[in-house]
């Protein structure tokens, strides 16, 4: 057999599945080892079924054999996380709430793999119900970052990243609420998409803040994150918010750099609270845009200071009601101890709850109580429609928005975890793009001087995915930070 | 808007949480500091703003009324933590 | 002392769709084989999705429209928030604010000594009067499943079945308009006839198709003319008109009893409004234990759905499919065809398929009131006898119109169509083994012309044939019968024992013609 297939970018693992150099089954196999052998040290899945997965693998070499048509994704394996629902295998987003669920059904996106022919080599670790944005508040065990396992690899699809970034996987699903894959990819050193809202459908994922909440790729290249979104956008009539146009061929066109392309520079997202390291990295990004060919202009978003206040109230809001069907009656935990329904309902969801999760609820329920709703939630509502309203001046005048993904580095575990509001500030320059619906980008564009990556972020208009990873490409063909790997990737 | 042990207790039972007084505690000062901090959208003059539920907003989202096969029972009562094989079971409901 | 009662309804109407308002599961009524009819949406299972019924949601507009409500142009869908076995998400999909539909009326025509009467609006039939009753919103919601509760008291376990899990319902608010629990059985009454004839629920109140809610309390008139209201209360899931009744009239007693004992009005200190359930058994209600303490349901619209938003062209589709409503074609059955409006209503609570039957009828043959009295006595009989419906009657509308026509052109008359009327049934009984089913093809069995052939048989026709009449009149008085010595002696009654011979002579004979043809010859 060739060299190890987890050391190929995606691209030649195609071409070498395609030219039948090495089956799908010999490419899982390997990638099943690199779990086994890299995954004790960054604890990115929760869930693998080695042998389902091979079974997986052998159907698709069978398809080829057999000269049948296969998917765009088929024998590549692809990791999940484990918010997004597959008939027969636990979904337990990271919650003890959720421990033995299985649920009967496939999410819309897992159904898009299967079609694609991809298979589906494990379930990954996440924070809890999506709430979290370092890894360390999944029931089961803390995710670590490939580049520096004594630090937190973002989140909330904190194994998706982690399991992309140390070659665990080619391709992962992530979800992004308010900055859930587009952070952990910027500190992990990949490119993660969050799509439009309404892109790719939600039905099946299960929900944190529905109006927030959407499904995108994890991958170690532009191209495969445009590839992975080929596969799993596009209209579902179960998802009422599924907005019903026409999915571009991104995986054709990603290659096409765009000509006099207008790059806004937010100026509210270079002000204090920004690491300089970080700092420093961007603008070394805008200035190979520059090279490129791009115009640089300075736009301003107002209301983004507003951004976590707004995004707080309004994704708690409907978390508290998105998780009030976890009571212990049809599914979930039920715990032991109690005498009246009313105390099974308590009991249940005190002890299948965790902390982190407990706190945006009970956030949650007071925003919407009655006296405070209208202080408090409508008054969020309002204040992102304002958020949008920068956005769509904004890009009035400019094809992309660029910035950094975070105000600093990947942190040390443990460092924020008795600060949730410090934890939450770290969202600022993501969150905006969930409240507005926009799409959002995250690649690499530099490491610190301690060699933890930076990320870049490129944001466009609603429905411009095209547009955003043609921009993304442009940089990475300038430049070679997406060819670095952590060093346990080459274990 | 400072929240007391009282009101923690409060939402708590809205939101059919048990929390021991230790969580009440660091749930009242957590939750007293992000309400602090949400406070600045009060510096926004927002009247006649429409609110934003949707990020993106469409209308009209219909399905024809047509039969989609439902699940087993089996499958309907497969993570229930308690049933007879046909029902789901909780304890008795006190109605009057 | 005396006092008002003042009665406001809440009533829950199932539309009649195919499949559930946010899932494809059927709606069927199905209590025998519990969750067989759910899906990942309606068991509210973590990531499914909510998709309204395009069915439901146009079945509910129309409901608005005949309940004469306004239809709001833009409506959303809306989170009511509490927990709750039966209730798989912890919340019910509902609207809140913003209703399909709002500010509407039903009038009701009721006895005219029952309430006060500051609300009359004209007369009708003799001491009845029009109550009319103003809607105050009408929204969509889905329902919630089913708790079957341990009987036996020992308080074991309680079983939850979501079959009925988001079947689609429409909620209908009155203003407190009615005035006793007469008033509000009449309102039901009407309401179902009304539904009913939309098409838009089956109003099977033993399935839950139609519950209702009552809010009750009384205004006390005091001495100085003022009125005191007591504590409002609410008597849930009433599920029979009688029940209906009987729990307002508890009700009204026990607040006058508690009224007169502790003089606590509304708002007062333990004024403040209470829910109750009705046992049918004991014939009492009972106080409810609230489902949420401090009940907040914190209502938010529902992130998961999008808002609808209606159009002229919509309305009018919806408008399009209306049928004349039971209240304006009983009003009409009387002015066009001057029914009585006993027989009018008689005819309109039989449903629509009898009313329409009977305009048939009535138009085929000219003489609406013939053919109410056929319908409501020989028609109604016969079906009822059979077991059937209207629509399974053999006798369809065009032969019994045709056949009243015979009566009315003199080619028949009453008594031979009545004969003939039996003779049809007959044969349709003999073609369907006498099982009372419909028949196959019944027009192929009871033709028109089938009426003509039966009447020939029979010899059933009206004799014109003066001929043969004046022979047989002048053969009886060629008998110099004693009748006739009678007759002439001034007893006027004997001519009818001349008559019956004649008639026996010339059979179809018109009695009318013998007698005047008798009279002449006898007067020679």
């Amino acid at each position: 057999m060739v060299s190890n297939p987890t050391a190929l970018p995606l691209s030649e693992l195609i071409a070498k599945l395609e030219a039948r150099e090495f089956s799908s089954a010999d490419a899982t196999a390997s990638y099943l080892d690199a779990i086994s052998q890299r995954d004790p040290k960054i604890g990115a899945f929760l869930h693998v079924d080695r042998d389902a997965a091979l079974r997986q693998a052998e159907a698709v070499d069978a398809k080829r054999k057999a000269g049948q048509p296969v998917g765009q994704l088929a024998g590549v394996p692809v990791a999940v996380k484990d918010v997004m629902c597959a008939a027969g295998q636990p979904a337990t987003c990271g919650s003890r709430m959720l421990k033995n669920f299985v649920p009967p059904y496939d999410s819309h996106v897992v159904t898009k793999l299967r079609q694609a022919d991809a298979v589906l080599i494990g379930r990954t670790n996440m924070d809890e119900f999506a709430m979290g944005s370092s890894g360390e508040n999944s029931a089961f065990g803390v995710t670590r970052n490939p580049w520096d396992t004594d630090r937190i690899p973002g989140g909330s699809s904190s194994g998706s990243a982690a399991a992309v970034a140390a070659r665990m996987a080619p391709l992962a699903l992530g979800s992004d609420t308010g900055g859930s894959i587009r952070q952990p990819a910027g500190l992990c050193g990949i490119v993660g998409m969050k799509p439009t809202y309404g892109r790719v459908s939600r039905y099946g994922l299960i929900a944190y803040a529905s109006s927030l909440d959407q499904i995108g790729p994890f991958a170690t290249d532009v191209s495969g994150a445009a590839l992975l979104l080929e596969a799993i956008a596009g209209h579902d009539p179960r998802d009422s918010t599924s907005v019903n146009s026409p999915v571009p061929a991104y995986s054709q066109t990603v290659e096409q750099p765009l000509a006099g392309l207008r790059i806004g520079v937010p100026v509210e997202h270079f002000a204090e609270g920004l690491d300089p390291e970080i700092g420093r990295a961007v603008r070394e990004a805008l200035a190979v845009y520059k090279s490129l060919g791009a115009e640089l202009r300075d736009v301003h978003l107002p209301h983004s200071k507003y951004a976590i206040a707004t995004y707080y109230l309004i994704a708690t809001s409907e978390a508290s009601s998105n998780l009030a069907r976890y009571d212990g009656v049809h599914y979930g935990h039920r715990a032991t101890e109690f005498g009246s329904l009313v105390e099974m309902y308590e009991a249940s969801r005190g002890e299948g709850f965790g902390a982190e999760v407990k706190r945006r609820i009970m956030l949650g329920v007071f925003a919407l109580s009655t006296g405070y709703a209208d202080k408090y939630y409508t008054k969020a509502l309002q204040v992102r429609r304002l958020i949008r309203r920068d956005f769509d001046a904004a890009f009035a005048d400019v094809d992309v928005i660029a910035g950094p993904v975070t105000p600093t580095a990947a942190f040390k575990l443990g460092e924020k975890t008795s600060d949730p509001l410090s934890m939450y500030l770290g969202d600022i320059y993501t969150i905006s793009a969930n409240l507005a619906g926009l799409p959002g980008i995250s690649i690499a564009c530099g490491f610190t001087a301690a060699g933890l990556p930076i990320g870049l972020q490129l944001q466009a208009a609603p429905f411009e995915e095209e547009k955003l990873l043609r921009a993304a490409r442009m940089h990475e063909r300038a430049t070679d930070w997406h060819r670095r790997s952590p060093a346990i990737a080459s274990t | 808007m400072q929240l007391t042990p009282a009101d923690v207790r409060k939402v708590a039972s809205l939101a059919r949480l048990k929390v021991s007084d230790a969580e009440v505690a660091s749930l009242a000062t957590d939750l007293t500091a992000i309400l602090g901090y949400v406070d600045v959208l009060n510096e926004i003059d927002t009247t006649g703003i429409e609110p934003m539920v949707h990020a993106v907003e469409l209308h009209n989202v219909l399905r024809t009324d047509s039969l989609v096969e439902s699940l087993p029972r089996t499958a309907a009562l497969s993570n229930a933590p308690r049933s007879d094989g046909e029902c789901f079971l909780v304890p008795a409901i006190i109605e009057a | 002392m005396s006092y008002d009662v003042i009665i406001g309804l809440e009533v829950h109407v199932q539309l009649q769709t195919q499949t559930k308002i946010f899932c494809g599961c059927s709606t069927a009524f199905n209590p025998d084989h519990p969750n067989v009819q759910t899906c990942p949406v309606c068991l509210g299972l973590p990531g499914a999705l909510p998709v309204l019924n395009a069915r439901g949601f146009d079945l509910a507009v129309k409901t608005a429209l005949g309940l004469n409500c306004e239809i709001a142009r833009f409506t959303k869908w809306d989170r009511k928030q509490y927990y709750y076995p039966d209730l798989p998400k912890g919340y019910q999909i509902s609207q809140f604010d913003l209703p399909f539909s709002h500010d509407g009326w039903v009038d009701v025509v009721v006895e005219k000594e029952s309430g006060d009467r500051s609300q009359e609006s004209g007369e009708v039939a003799q001491g009845h009067t029009i109550r009319r009753v103003r809607i105050l919103r009408a929204h969509m919601e889905e329902d919630a499943g089913k708790n079957m509760h341990d009987e036996s008291g020992r308080g074991r376990d309680s079983q939850v079945d979501l079959n009925r899990a988001g079947t689609p319902l429409v909620e209908i608010v009155t203003e407190p308009d009615l005035r006793s629990s007469a008033e509000a059985r009449r309102f039901l009454e009407e309401l179902k006839l009304l539904l009913t004839y939309l098409e838009v629920s089956d109003c099977n109140m033993q399935e839950g198709s139609l519950r209702c809610d009552a809010n009750v309390n009384l205004h006390i008139h005091q001495p100085d003319g003022s009125k005191v209201p007591t504590p409002i209360v609410e008597v849930k899931n009433l599920n029979s008109f009688r029940f209906i009744e009987q729990a307002i009239e508890f009700e009204v007693a026990r607040q006058w009893e508690a009224f007169q004992q502790t003089g606590i009005r509304l708002g007062a200190k333990g004024g403040h409004k209470a829910t109750r359930g009705y046992d049918p058994d004991r014939g009492v209600t009972y106080p409810l234990r609230e489902k949420e303490e401090a009940a907040d349901y914190r209502y938010f619209p529902d992130p998961d759905l999008v808002p609808v938003v209606v159009d002229d062209a919509k309305l009018a589709a919806i408008r399009s499919e209306m049928c004349e409503p039971p209240a304006s074609r009983r009003d009409r059955f009387q002015s066009e065809f001057q029914l009585t409006p006993y027989d009018a209503g008689v005819l309109i609570d039989q449903g629509r398929a009898m009313a329409d039957y009977f305009e048939e009828v009535a138009r085929g043959c000219g003489d609406g009131k013939q053919a109410a009295n056929w319908i409501t006595q020989d028609v109604l009989r016969e079906m009822n006898q059979r077991g059937q419906s209207i629509t399974e009657f053999a006798i369809r509308p065009d032969v019994l119109s045709a056949l009243l026509s015979r009566i009315n052109g003199k080619q028949i008359t009453i008594k031979s169509a009545r004969d003939v009327f039996a003779s049809l049934l007959a044969e349709a009984d003999e073609s369907t083994g006498g099982s009372g089913q419909r028949p196959v093809a019944p027009q192929a069995v009871l033709s028109v012309s089938r009426i003509d052939e039966i009447i020939t048989a029979k010899g059933l026709a009206i004799v014109e044939d003066t001929g043969a009449i004046d022979a047989a009149i002048a053969m009886v008085l060629s008998r110099g019968e004693k009748a006739i010595a009678d007759f002439k002696s001034g007893n006027e009654k004997a001519i009818g024992a001349l008559i019956g011979q004649v008639l026996k002579q010339v059979k179809g004979a018109d009695p009318q013609a013998v007698r005047e043809k008798l009279l002449t010859a006898l007067s020679r």
